[in-house]
């Protein structure tokens, strides 16, 4: 439940960067994602042509402060998008680093709070950093979104265990993987590793064929969602045979 | 008699091919018209280019466009087009390769001297061109003023071709605004002979060199319809590009800043659509003069012949392009609204917006 809302599709996709509009609603149909992220920071109140096809689309908008750097700017854009998709939900990025991309995670954490107390509902991009997730959580995010990598470098899980570790400590809190994606693989492991959803843009929108691209990981995402409810085996250090050898004879 | 609105490239093209099959036209530009936004455009003939992002028919129907313009205009460079990357980007340059035709991996030092030692590979588009957008313009009107085509505020034609681009918008629930910004810089320790392409992780940024060590850097690519002057973030990323390809940038003189609105329809192709004697030819996005004269074409296929629109031929160039031939075959009787299967469509220019500063002054001169 993502602050009240079941999603059966787990795919959230971003909206930029597509070779068209066209294109990217045939990416959203095909993919049967049920939430798009919109940036608002660049494009601004007079950028209402491109949103129109977004709303046309059905999904739900989940607004974004991509473009970002500092707590007034994200609280800023955040009140623009309430207003112009009148939806309390925000993806809240905080960019403390210009050419990593990499989210600060201090003035994270005041804009969240700011928002939440705003009646916000939000979504941190946040790092796999314990101690920042629970500062986030503790003011009022009900949702983290950790990075798989730096934002459109198609690296995947950069810190696995790291994540791993994130995903038992915060049982029971909706974490969605967001960013650094690159391959349907990564995603779908994401999804064994128990992650709640995967948000992801580039490698879909600059794929050379992003409507085929789209479906595909909305297939790996529905097969790791699926192989974790199954309950995966757990690795072993030496071979085991799926037939038992009890009761052959043992010679020598 | 025929009015074509709007004297941007959608309208001089429309215009143009109109004259050279033999059907009598005027322009119309009401008073206080601005001057049409494709003033502002890189005039890159860049098909192959851009294949990569746009549907195969842009690359078919651009490829004519070079000749198109080369029969019609002086200062056509075919000097083609080096795509190249920074050195941490350059897995995109395979990607680039993988995602279009037309080009070879080349040492980009062997074609541009002033970039030795700067870039390790990059990909040639032999068969791309450029032209100087303003002086190609105002060619196409000259030319057209010579074959007797006046101007006039106000159409009194029995067909109406619409090229009104960018200010078409606001009564078009299906075209949007794409913002573009463009520099123009005069850097006369750089000397570059051919369109560079930069990748760039959110638009396409690219070097079009003019005359007198002149070069426009452009162009943004913004879902908006703010028509305000280029923004900060906008010059700082288009200089840093620039100065990525060469340092000798960092000395330039920014002569100019231009900002307009780019009109497209959801798939970012042009069309042609009818509604009785109006035609209406828009959705050009950032493809203005290299579509511009296939949906030139597809008009002349789509109007009857001469004869039952004027009585006088003012024909002076042979028209060049091959597919004018097909307008014998359907084409006045078609009064059907029915979207013109293929992707014919045409045009626009003509626009609403303001350079925000004076456009950059152009020479006529012939490039290189």
């Amino acid at each position: 439940m993502f602050y009240g809302t079941e999603l059966n599709n787990r795919l959230m996709l971003g909206t930029a960067q597509y070779p068209s509009p066209q294109i990217l609603r045939d990416a959203i149909q095909a993919s049967g994602t049920e939430v798009i992220t919109v940036s608002l920071r660049r494009e601004g109140p007079q950028g209402e042509g491109f949103r129109d096809l977004l709303r046309d689309s059905g999904c739900r908008i989940l607004p974004n402060t991509a473009g970002c750097h500092t707590v007034q700017e994200a609280v800023t854009t955040a009140h623009m998008a309430r207003e112009i998709f009148d939806t309390p939900w925000i993806k809240l990025e905080v960019i403390g680093h210009a050419d990593t991309l990499q989210p600060d995670p201090f003035a994270l954490v005041e804009a969240a709070r700011i928002l939440c107390s705003d009646g916000f509902e939000v979504f941190p991009y946040t790092t796999e950093d314990l101690i920042v997730g629970e500062k986030l959580i503790e003011a009022g995010c009900q949702v983290l979104m950790p990075w798989g990598a730096p934002i459109g470098s198609g690296q995947g899980l950069r810190h696995a265990e790291a994540l791993r570790t994130m995903r038992a400590h915060f049982e029971g809190i909706p974490l969605v993987i967001d960013a650094g994606i690159g391959a349907p693989s990564q995603a779908a492991r994401a999804m064994e590793m128990g992650f709640d959803a995967v948000l992801l843009n580039t490698a879909v929108a600059r794929a050379l064929d992003p409507v085929a691209m789209a479906r595909a990981f909305a297939l790996a995402i529905a097969a790791g969602q699926e192989a974790h409810g199954a309950g995966l085996m757990p690795v072993r250090d030496m071979a085991q045979a799926s037939t038992p050898i009890f009761g052959m004879g043992v010679l020598g | 008699m025929i009015s074509v609105l709007g004297a941007g490239v959608a309208g001089l093209c429309a215009a143009t091919a109109l004259v050279e099959a033999g059907h009598k036209v005027e322009l119309v530009l009401p008073d206080g018209t601005p001057p049409p936004v494709s003033r502002l455009a890189g005039g890159m003939l860049a098909p192959f280019c851009e294949g990569e992002s746009a549907p195969k028919d842009v690359t078919l129907r651009g490829r004519g466009a070079i000749d198109w313009w080369s029969d019609r205009v002086p200062g056509v460079v075919r000097r083609g087009t080096l795509v190249l990357a920074p050195p941490r980007d350059s897995a995109e340059l395979t990607r680039f390769a993988s995602a279009t035709t037309g080009h070879r991996w080349v040492d980009p030092a062997t074609l541009e001297p002033a970039l030795s030692g700067r870039f390790a590979r990059g990909l040639f588009y032999a068969g791309e061109a450029h032209l100087n957008p303003v002086s190609a313009l105002t060619t196409l009107r000259d030319t057209l003023a010579l074959q007797g085509v006046q101007t006039r505020p106000a159409p009194r034609g029995d067909w109406i071709i619409d090229c009104c681009g960018p200010a078409a918008i606001p009564e078009d629930p299906h075209l949007r605004p794409v913002r573009g910004e463009m520099l123009e810089l005069h850097a006369p320790d750089v000397t570059l002979t051919r369109v560079i392409r930069l990748l760039h992780p959110r638009f396409p940024c690219y070097i079009v060199p003019r005359p007198a060590n002149r070069y426009m850097v452009g162009a943004t690519m913004v879902e908006s319809g703010d028509t305000g002057p280029v923004t900060a973030r906008a010059m700082m990323e288009l200089l840093s590009a620039a100065y990525t390809v060469h340092p000798g940038f960092a000395e330039a003189q920014v002569i100019a800043t231009g900002c307009g609105l780019r009109p497209a329809f959801p798939d970012n192709l042009p069309t042609i659509r009818q509604d009785g004697t109006v035609f209406r030819l828009n959705g050009l996005y950032r493809h203005g003069f290299l579509l511009a004269p296939a949906l030139a074409t597809d008009l002349v296929a789509r109007l009857p012949l001469p004869e039952r629109t004027s009585r006088q031929t003012g024909t002076i160039r042979p028209p060049s392009q091959p597919s004018q031939v097909r307008r014998n075959a359907s084409t006045g009787q078609t009064p059907a609204q029915s979207p013109a299967p293929a992707r014919p469509k045409m045009t626009t220019p003509a626009p609403n917006n303001t350079p925000n500063t004076q456009a950059p002054k152009q020479d006529q001169s012939h490039a290189h």
